[in-house]
């Protein structure tokens, strides 16, 4: 299993697309680890340095994130940054199962939640922590713990534990 | 309770359900092209997985990119053409018969109704105008697609969209698809399927279908679908007649890719086409839609008429309909792209070439081009194209580049004045 622990990048924005989180000029690249530079390039969001990647483990988002194109580049670019989880209301259906295939987490949240996520932690030292078995995310700040319940489909489940869906599938089909 | 054509689909190919609300399909196609299927390719060889589950079913295209721009783009395409050779894909097109795979893999009767498709392509949609469940998914899947020629989905609820009365002259399937999106908005049918019906469905052609599914997903769509009628059966006939001993027996085969009227769905919504004006979008999102008038005079640099969307020939019909004997503003340039190379003949023969030539557009090969901005047509920083697209993403054509998506008959009109304009194809 991947990383899911460490600090958090707030994107206060809805509809944020595939092709602004990985411009298409760059899948002509062969490998996941030179799209590393290029995450969310074309990020259209008043106030965002693309250096605010760096050091992120999870991002927080509104609503419809990964909407656009099927590319799995997409998660792969958040994969070489280090960013193995989305939090957001909801996810554009090919991102959302890209993430899962790679065994990454996109977890869908009420809007209350997120919106309580971003009054509490944006644009602090937020370290958050997500565990796969007890489907939780554990939010520390100032010594402080927050634990919010998410739930997780059992193929999802599996796919995070089998580290995604091509050997899983080859065994199986 | 009756059943939507996207269940009847499922119940059809459904292989198991493993866990509650994931159904694995077994694939009647696999799409490729060398976007995204070379990484796809890499990465089963290093697993020790170079294998295909049906070389029959598996169709590949070079189209993003083509013919290649640099060593990048070339080795794609070598991936590609390697696999497919040595795996016997005899359905492979490469430059010189290639073109945009969403218009050349049903022209060569690759797609039936009632079919499972995917692709690595968020527009695979496009392919659910001839009844099928086509839906784009990422390179994983994809990946598992070829191998086992198995696909996972949770199940898609639907949204049925009735369109009754007809299209005014001047108004087309990409003005209604708009005007769609902008109800819906961009994440309105996310994992849904959007049904598309109605007496203004019936009376389009597949070519307007396909215009009309192709931007489904532009709203979040899983899969735009239309029924199969008798338009489907004429398009399909030419591959279909071994099989059928009339038109009359396919269109009976093919009805039991149909909606129950007892079918459930998430919403229904219904609409009068017949006072719809030309569209086009204004921002950086799909669903920012206003009416050309509104936009009328708005400044444009770069004109392009193609893609999967829009460049089949009853859109080269129309746009050369506009520009017939005309020449476009000194302060635009104007590209085309017709989307295969059939319909390149067919446009040649016509004489539409000669119009698109005379009035001082730019003629490509058949490829997505400047769509996507990687090659043919990339926008600089600041500047504006009227384009015949479905994305209006920021970026998308070039980095700091706006694009305003609309019909082929509005692209051509702007291209002749230079800025937004309604064509005289429209009568208000
Ligand atoms: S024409 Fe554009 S949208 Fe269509 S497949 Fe090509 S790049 Fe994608």
């Amino acid at each position: 299993m991947k990383n899911f622990k460490g600090k958090v990048l707030f994107l206060n924005r809805s509809d944020i697309n595939t092709d602004e989180i990985i411009p298409a000029k760059y899948l002509t690249e062969i490998t996941k680890e030179a799209l590393k530079p290029y995450l969310l390039e074309d990020l259209v969001l008043d106030g965002f340095d693309q250096k605010d990647v760096l050091d992120k483990a999870v991002i927080v988002t509104r609503e419809n994130f990964g909407c656009g194109s099927s590319r799995e580049h997409a998660p792969w670019a958040l994969e070489v940054n280090g960013i193995n989880a989305v939090i957001a209301e909801n996810f554009a259906r090919i991102f959302r199962q890209n993430m899962y295939n790679c065994g990454m987490f996109a977890i869908e949240l009420s809007k209350e939640t997120i919106d309580s996520l971003f009054a509490k932690y944006s644009g602090k030292e937020a370290i958050v922590e997500i565990d796969v078995d007890s489907s939780q995310i554990i939010f520390s700040l100032d010594g402080q713990k927050e634990v919010i319940n998410f739930t997780i489909g059992g193929f999802d489940q599996t796919l995070i534990k089998e580290g995604g869906w091509v050997g899983y599938a080859d065994k199986k089909y | 309770m009756g059943k939507t054509i996207a269940e009847k689909i499922f119940d059809a190919h459904r292989v198991e359900e493993p866990f509650p609300d994931t159904h694995v399909l077994k694939l009647d196609r696999v799409f490729c092209h060398e976007i995204t299927t070379p990484i796809a390719i890499t990465d089963l060889m290093a697993r020790g997985l170079d294998r295909v589950f049906d070389p029959t079913k598996i169709k590949a295209v070079i189209d993003h990119v083509t013919p290649a721009k640099d060593s990048k783009t070339a080795t794609q395409g070598k991936i590609l053409r390697d696999w497919a050779r040595r795996h016997e894909i005899k359905d492979f097109f490469d430059i010189g018969k290639n073109g945009v795979c969403h218009a050349i893999f049903p022209e060569k009767g690759f797609v039936r109704p009632g079919y499972t498709i995917i692709m690595g392509d968020s527009h695979t949609c496009t392919h659910g105008a001839f009844g099928a469940f086509a839906a784009g998914i990422g390179t994983t899947d994809l990946e598992v697609g070829i191998l086992k020629g198995v696909c996972a989905f949770h199940f898609p609820k639907t949204i049925k969209i009735e369109l009754n009365g007809k299209l005014k002259p001047g108004v087309y399937a990409k003005d209604l698809i708009l005007f769609i999106i902008k109800e819906l908005t961009v994440n309105g049918a996310t994992n849904m399927v959007i049904e598309f019906t109605g007496q203004a469905i019936d009376a389009m052609s597949m070519e307007s279908r396909m215009t009309l599914c192709n931007m489904a997903i532009e709203a979040g769509g899983t899969c735009g679908i239309c029924y199969p009628d008798m338009t489907t059966v004429d398009y399909l006939w030419d591959f279909i007649k071994d099989e059928y001993d009339s038109k009359e027996a396919a269109l009976k085969d093919y009805s039991k890719w149909v909606s129950d009227a007892d079918a459930e769905y998430e919403r229904v919504l219904s609409y009068d086409v017949s006072t719809l004006e030309p569209m086009m979008t204004v921002g950086y999102k799909p669903d920012q839609v206003k009416t050309v008038k509104e936009m009328t005079g708005s400044k444009v640099d770069q004109i392009y008429i193609g893609s999967c969307t829009n460049g089949r020939i009853e859109d080269l019909r129309v746009a050369a309909q506009v520009l017939k004997g005309k020449t476009i503003s000194d302060s635009v340039r104007a590209i085309v792209s017709p989307a295969t190379p059939a319909i390149y003949s067919m446009a040649l023969k016509e004489g539409i070439i000669e119009i698109f030539q005379d009035a001082g557009f730019c003629v490509t090969n058949p490829t997505c081009g400047a769509c996507l901005g990687m090659s043919n047509g990339v926008l600089a920083e600041g500047e504006v194209c009227a384009s015949t697209t479905n994305r209006n993403f920021n970026g998308r054509m070039g980095k700091g580049g706006m694009v305003h998506l609309m019909s082929p008959a509005t692209a051509a009109a702007t291209a002749i004045n230079g800025f937004v304009t309604n064509s005289e194809l429209f009568k208000a």
